[in-house]
């Protein structure tokens, strides 16, 4: 149970990351944070006690192996959190440039 | 060729194109929009086909790699996802045209056709998906190439509205995984039907509740509901005019609307709970969209906060639930889609011709500029709701459908909401359609005929106006028919597809 709790607490500092912090790049990280959060907790719940990986041999007695669909989710999961990474730093480093700031209170021209 | 052979394509086509057009857009300059014009109008072809297909067999079922459900994922086509692909697939091959002109002052046109073509796959993806994490991955994509779309321009508050768009979405994003998650360790599933009859029997439980708030979230950001919407005006500001259109017109729709409405009501089944808090929502996105919108000077944001609005409209008439209102939530879905994209490719032409957004700056558009004019009055009047034109019976339904259910107050509102856009919707287009035309003079340089500008504006606006004809019996109305069908009865939708699995 504790291991669930760790997670959830993994993600509530990449939340307070997003929400709380100023600098362009921390929010990355921030959000960063929260989808490894995700990927994780989607792992433990596929865990089983004792498991072992889910390799499907010849000669091997299969009695406790953990689940795979998770794995497979996570991986699709983590290309889709790595594309979005890359774009966000792309899209930063262009807004670092015409604003000359990464402080998000003063990119603020668009209103209303 | 059987039917249910088609589906895939709906994802092959535009995915081959995006491809395709990276490879051959550097080689020659106008291969991008060539190919992305080819790709658009082939997979309305197919959506067109597959809704013909649907009125004959019901529900089509394409099993990727053969893979029997649940091990495999399927691809579903059934009356709701074929009108609503029709729907999207016809407003993309529109702006997809429309695009080929306007996306001329940037450079590398070729990247913007290829991530256009991207987010359609993803988006035709969201429609087809029978497998919700893989629903999860095409909503991904979709937005990955939107964050990347707003910003193609480049401009500084592109760059600001993109980083905000993305940050917001992909927090929103993150709850939807971490759902889909409890999902999978509750039912052990991943497939749509599957976790449906598992969830047939227990629904009350606690961890279902958690489920559909988490659902809430995410899927209400993506459809830009009123306490999640403050992405869409900014997103909309200052991207290439083709985007709003498209994202007004498909994106929120499908990524927010349709997935949300799937999930709730043919997956999880509608609970008196889910449907009070779905009209919450929809109240609050009407009245403060409309609210919001009348203090705009800025054309795109006003349009931005008019969808927010229709939006709200849309999920009140899912929310109540009645046969009635669901078929005018399906209508609004069709009416808003195509005059809302037709304001925006009004609006970008304007912008392009009159070098401004400010709506006091602008005037005289109807004799400078007829088509654009007079296709923007047809949509502008449709929005409101003026009787001859689409919006006026669509919202006529919703408000109906209130009084038959009881809910006075709720029609009240609708009512009062139809009338607040009437007034923002006058006080600013009145003055830029019909104003004085000598204040733009000089600003007038590219006034040529652009055939390719103009005639998506002229189908949607013919469309817009004749659109009360698709009430009249038609593959439209046989299509909302059915698909109200599907909506309405709920769960049923599990024994359906489990039934034509076999």
């Amino acid at each position: 149970m504790s291991i669930y709790i760790l997670c959830l607490i993994l993600f509530s500092v990449g939340l307070y990351c997003v929400l709380r912090k100023r600098n362009l790049i921390k929010i990355i990280i921030g959000i960063g944070i929260m989808e490894y959060a995700a990927n994780l907790f989607f792992i433990l719940i596929g865990y089983r006690q004792e498991g072992r990986a889910p390799i499907y041999a010849h000669d091997q007695v299969i009695n406790n192996m953990v689940d795979p669909l998770p794995q497979a989710v996570v991986l699709t999961s983590i290309v889709l959190g790595l594309a979005l990474m890359l774009l966000l730093v792309a899209i930063s480093i262009r807004i670092y440039e015409k604003y000359r700031t990464f402080d998000i209170t003063k990119i603020n021209r668009l209103k209303g | 060729m059987s039917p249910n052979l088609m589906i895939p394509y709906l994802v092959i086509v535009p995915l081959a194109a995006a491809f395709l057009i990276i490879i051959f857009g550097k080689m020659t300059r106008p291969a991008g929009a060539i190919i992305a014009s080819i790709a658009s109008a082939l997979s309305f072809t197919v959506s067109l086909m597959l809704s013909f297909s649907i009125v004959k067999y019901g529900v089509l079922i394409y099993k990727v790699g053969g893979w029997m459900p649940p091990a495999g994922i399927p691809m579903i086509v059934d009356s709701y996802s074929a009108l609503i692909l029709l729907i999207a697939n016809f407003i993309a091959a529109l702006v997809t045209l429309y695009s080929v002109n306007y996306v001329k002052i940037y450079t590398d046109t070729w990247k913007y056709f290829s991530l256009l073509m991207l987010m359609m796959a993803g988006v035709n993806g969201v429609a087809v998906s029978g497998d919700i994490f893989n629903m999860f991955v095409y909503l991904e994509i979709a937005s990955l190439a939107t964050y990347a779309l707003v910003a193609f321009g480049n401009e500084a508050e592109a760059l600001e509205a993109s980083f905000k768009y993305a940050v917001m979405s992909s927090v929103a994003s993150t709850f939807m995984l971490i759902g889909i998650a409890f999902l999978y360790n509750y039912t052990s599933t991943l497939n749509m039907a599957y976790i449906g009859k598992f969830i047939e029997g227990n629904r009350t439980a606690k961890i279902m509740s958690f489920v559909s708030v988490l659902f809430l979230a995410g899927f209400g950001l993506k459809a830009a509901l009123a306490p999640f919407h403050a992405w869409l005006p900014d997103a909309y500001t200052k991207s290439p005019a083709p985007i709003p259109a498209i994202s007004s017109g498909v994106l929120i729709k499908v990524l927010g609307v349709y997935a949300l409405t799937r999930l709730f009501f043919n997956v999880f089944g509608m609970t008196k709970p889910v449907s009070y808090i779905l009209i919450f929502f929809a109240v609050v996105s009407m009245l403060g969209g409309g609210i919001l919108a009348f203090g705009q000077s800025n054309i795109r944001r006003l349009l931005g906060y008019s969808s927010v609005s229709q939006i709200g409209y849309i999920i009140l008439g899912f929310a109540i639930g009645t046969p009635l209102a669901v078929m005018g939530s399906l209508f609004h879905i069709f009416n808003h889609s195509v005059a809302k994209s037709l304001l925006f490719m009004g609006a970008g032409s304007i912008e392009k011709t009159m070098r401004t957004q400010d709506i006091k700056k602008i005037s005289g558009v109807i004799s400078k500029m007829p088509v654009t004019g007079y296709t923007s009055l047809i949509g502008a009047l449709s929005i409101c709701g003026i009787p001859p034109f689409g919006g006026f019976w669509s919202k006529l339904i919703i408000i109906f459908a209130c009084i038959q259910a009881g809910y006075f107050g709720l029609a009240f509102i609708a009512a009062f909401v139809s009338i607040l856009t009437l007034a923002y919707y006058f006080k600013a287009y009145a003055p830029m359609l019909f104003g004085a035309k000598e204040s733009l003079s000089g600003a007038l340089k590219n006034n040529r005929r652009q055939f390719l500008t103009d005639m998506p504006m002229i189908i949607l606006a013919v469309v817009s106006a004749g659109s009360m004809l698709f009430l009249a019996p038609g593959i439209m109305n046989i299509l909302m028919r059915l698909a109200t069908v599907v909506i309405v009865n709920g769960t049923a939708y599990v024994s359906v597809i489990l039934g034509s699995l076999k």
